[in-house]
């Protein structure tokens, strides 16, 4: 199973919401407003980081760029992927499950 | 019955304070533009405006965004010509800017830190605030 997850971990509790219900081991995709909790130096970066153990994380890179963070600002543990990864990731480990 | 309410709707030289909180990321929602966009039309009108971002709305001053890989403007640089709308007071929530790792050198422009005691204070003194 793939997680998707949207919204800032910042403003809404989703990305908590993932990680509770989430069979451990499954890959969780960042993008849009959840970029941002790939980022390090955060108060969500613990999180993030203690999760990555767990799960195949990965972000979106066009919404990281768009954000203003750049590939090494990205916790370690996350892996950055395009539009063609994000479909890669999808037809190998679908079926999704988004996370708005 | 016109003499009734004329001078009710004469906002000719009224100058009020505005102060709009950006709260939100940009991009995710339309929020942050549609405000930015609101800090222009009280510009035009003369307004003694000042806007604050508090929580993810600090996200909408981040230095280096790129958005050509995701075909949304960019509206960071508008942010820098305010100043030129005589928009001038810009203010961002220090406890908000630090939850995120983020510093003053961070952000596209100038800008007063202040803590959420001082933020308070000053959102107190206005006759109109406008969040989004």
């Amino acid at each position: 199973m793939m997680h998707t997850v949207n919204k800032s971990p910042f403003e809404r509790n989703v990305l908590d919401s993932c990680l509770r219900l989430a069979k451990k081991g499954s890959v969780i995709l960042l993008y849009e407003d959840a970029v941002y909790a790939a980022a390090a130096g955060t108060t969500a970066t613990d999180t993030v980081k203690a999760a990555s153990n767990e799960y195949s994380f990965y972000v979106l890179g066009p919404d990281l760029a768009a954000r203003g963070i750049t590939e090494d600002q990205v916790v370690d543990g996350v892996n950055v992927v395009d539009y063609g990864g994000f479909v890669d990731l999808v037809v190998e480990h679908g079926p999704v499950q988004s996370w708005l | 019955m016109e003499d009734e309410f004329e001078g009710t709707f004469d906002t000719e030289g009224v100058i009020k304070k505005f102060m709009f909180v950006n709260r939100k990321a940009p991009y995710g929602t339309i929020y942050a533009l549609e405000s930015l966009e609101t800090v222009l039309i009280s510009a035009a009108f003369e307004q003694d405006t000042s806007v604050a971002f508090v929580d993810d709305g600090v996200y909408q001053l981040k230095k280096g965004q790129d958005t050509t890989g995701i075909n949304m403007k960019n509206f960071s640089p508008t942010y820098r010509a305010l100043e030129g709308y005589d928009v001038e007071k810009l203010y961002v929530e220090k406890e908000s800017l630090e939850a995120r790792g983020l510093t003053e050198d961070d952000l596209v422009v100038d800008v007063e830190v202040l803590s959420a005691e001082e933020l308070s204070e000053l959102m107190d003194e206005q006759d109109v605030v406008l969040s989004a």
